[in-house]
């Protein structure tokens, strides 16, 4: 079988808020200094749930495909270091502007261009615009069905048996290959790129493709504006002599208040 | 063509009844309908939609339209996007709202990318630009760090709206309007996937997302134990529930159906008590709906006090229980 994992590179999304900061002008948030870019968390679960698949079919190969600047490399890398084959890089000013219409557009072209693939994986959501869409939109371009938000994949006989996650508990949903799946953390945590792994990621192959390759797309969504929301603080802090008086009371405040 | 116009919200069913982000999508429909000088339509899918439609009506809509079928009895993307493509192309609503629910956050994409227009996932504020009359679509990124607003120019204009981030209008029995049955004639082979098996994984006690009051506790609670006593206590005693932030879940603390947050349940209870988590912007974005927030944490700059509006700093291990049992004195007076 061929897979294809898409995954993106984007801030460490557990950057305290208090040193989270945004350029109005240029509609961006500003890299936090001391932390490094990593793979979007999802779509590292994403991996993960292709190599599940991987480990319980012999013969699968896994490609990871990134589009993003230079240091897209870098996800991808982790991808093959965690046991992906082989690596697919979009790498182009030209894409530099795309929104999710855009980004699902040049995806799928890609993935045409890499080849028949059984199952497309993505995360269920960017952890920097948490946009949600992209993975649906390359099922829709591509013409194959999807399933959303998934804890579980198993493929017998051509077909995906695969568990989506509900508020109140999962289905089991049954798809026709070629599918795409959008995958949650409850798969479980990913595996770690072990050094031997590491080592042998740096002989992969990873292919390079700009707009020459690849068109650019036009986005159908325009930015008009990004802003941090003021939150106005004003908390009753209730103290006392030792924490069990401060927790008695916050019980007394609290019926004062008629709260229970 | 004939001109796009009018607002089509994509309403849900939830065992038998309206689910109540139908009524939040009407509210809103009904808003930006308005300020449009145009219709609110909402159309209803499933199998047994029965006197729904009506109470559609009763919250806002002029038109209800009704696509029922036993095909649609489950929620697969195939016959969803199917039967609401062939109503948005008979119908050419400008706007086209869904709900952010695990229904509509599949279902949205694939319809808006379907249709050939950009869509916005999980928008907290919608509004009409007076000038170009234009939707603009504003919504968390960043894990709910800032806010982004969009607009798009192509036809019909969508979005998908986070539960419980708008009000219904109140039930007016006495609106009229017209309920229409709609037949999207798909063809059932065409329909690809099928649904095997449902599994429900519901906690005993008052759904979370219902609650009055909810109890969360963070990864600070250190394990598993905690969250079946101190906190199920503390829950059972204000008739509330218990939930939870993420590393809990991921960690089998509590089950997954628990978490608050970006990715978990949306909770806006009358009383939220955070106990040992940090409020990241993740979890916020699933409770500052609250209408009272109580933070108990050792981090007296822990971000959860700056939305809190009642905290104290402290080791939760004796804190909690010293309030625990002064609330059981209180409401046993
Ligand atoms: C894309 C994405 C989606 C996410 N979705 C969600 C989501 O839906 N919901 C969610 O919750 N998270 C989500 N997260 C995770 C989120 O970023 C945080 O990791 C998580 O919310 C942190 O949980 P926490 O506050 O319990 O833990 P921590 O941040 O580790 O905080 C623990 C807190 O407990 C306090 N503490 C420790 N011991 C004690 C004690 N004995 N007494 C009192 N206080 C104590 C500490 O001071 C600390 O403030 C998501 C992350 C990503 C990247």
């Amino acid at each position: 079988m061929n897979l294809i994992v898409c995954v993106k590179q984007v801030f460490d999304p557990e950057t305290p808020a208090a040193s989270f900061k945004i350029d109005p002008e240029k509609k961006r948030a500003i890299p936090p200094k001391e932390k490094p870019m990593v793979i979007s968390p999802y779509d590292e679960s994403a991996v993960e749930a292709a190599l599940k698949v991987k480990d319980a079919n012999a013969g699968t190969k896994v490609t990871v495909l990134s589009m993003g600047g230079d240091s897209a490399k870098e996800v991808i890398k982790h991808g093959l270091a965690m046991g992906g084959d082989e690596g697919v890089q979009l790498t182009d000013p030209a894409f530099d502007d795309s929104d999710s219409f855009a980004t699902a557009s040049i995806l799928a072209e890609a993935i045409k261009k890499i080849g028949p693939c059984d199952i497309i994986f993505c995360g269920r959501q960017e952890a920097d615009w948490d946009a949600g869409q992209v993975g649906s939109g390359i099922a829709e371009l591509l013409g194959i069905p999807s399933v959303t938000a998934i804890k579980k994949i198993q493929v017998k006989d051509g077909t995906a048996v695969v568990e989506r996650i509900l508020p109140d508990g999962y289905e089991v949903v049954e798809v026709p290959l070629p599918v795409l799946v959008t995958v949650s953390n409850e798969i479980g945590e990913p595996r770690y790129a072990t050094l031997k792994g590491i080592m042998a990621a740096a002989k992969k192959k990873v292919t390079n493709w700009s707009s020459k390759d690849v068109p650019a797309v036009a986005a159908k969504n325009k930015m008009l504006k990004l802003f941090i929301p003021v939150r106005e603080a004003k908390c009753e802090f209730i103290t006392g002599e030792t924490p069990e008086e401060a927790g008695a009371k916050l019980a007394v405040r609290l019926r004062e208040a008629k709260l229970f | 063509m004939s001109e796009n116009k009018g607002v089509l919200i994509v309403g849900e069913l939830l065992e038998g009844k309206l689910a109540s982000i139908t009524g939040e999508l009407l509210g809103i429909g009904r808003k930006l309908a308005d300020s449009l000088g145009q219709n609110l339509s909402a159309v209803l899918i499933g199998s047994g939609v029965g006197d729904l439609a009506n109470e559609a009506v009763a919250l806002g809509a002029d038109k209800v339209y009704v696509i029922d079928n036993p095909m649609f009895k489950d929620y697969l993307t195939d016959a969803y996007v199917g039967a609401l493509e062939k109503l948005v192309k008979e119908t050419n609503p400008e706007i086209v709202l869904l709900g952010q629910t695990a229904t509509g956050r599949d279902l949205g994409p694939r319809l808006g990318f379907r249709l050939g227009t950009g869509v916005t996932l999980d928008c907290v504020a919608l509004a009409i630009d007076p000038e170009t009359k234009l939707m603009q679509k504003t919504k968390p990124v960043y894990g709910g760090n800032a806010l982004a607003m969009y607009v798009g120019e192509d036809r019909p204009q969508m979005a998908t709206i986070r539960v419980k981030s708008m009000e219904p209008l109140p039930k007016d029995a006495s609106r009229k309007g017209e309920v229409k049955a709609f037949d999207p004639a798909l063809d059932a082979s065409k329909v690809r996937g099928k649904m095997v098996n449902r599994v429900k994984e519901e906690v005993a006690g008052i759904k979370l997302e219902d609650a009055a009051v909810v109890i969360c506790g963070g990864r600070g609670m250190g394990g598993p134990d905690p969250f079946k006593t101190v906190l199920a206590d503390l829950a059972k005693m204000l008739n509330g529930a218990v939930g939870a932030t993420r590393p809990p879940c991921d960690s089998g603390w509590v089950p997954t159906i628990n978490q608050i947050g970006l990715t978990g349940k949306i909770v806006a209870p009358t009383l939220y008590i955070g106990i040992a988590l940090s409020g990241s912007s993740q979890h916020l974005a699933g409770m500052t709906g609250s209408k009272n927030i109580v933070a108990i944490n050792k981090d007296g700059e822990a971000n959860i006090f700056g939305v809190s509006h009642f905290g104290v700093v402290g080791d939760y291990k004796k804190v909690l229980p010293a309030f625990v049992a002064k609330c059981k004195e209180l409401v046993a007076k």
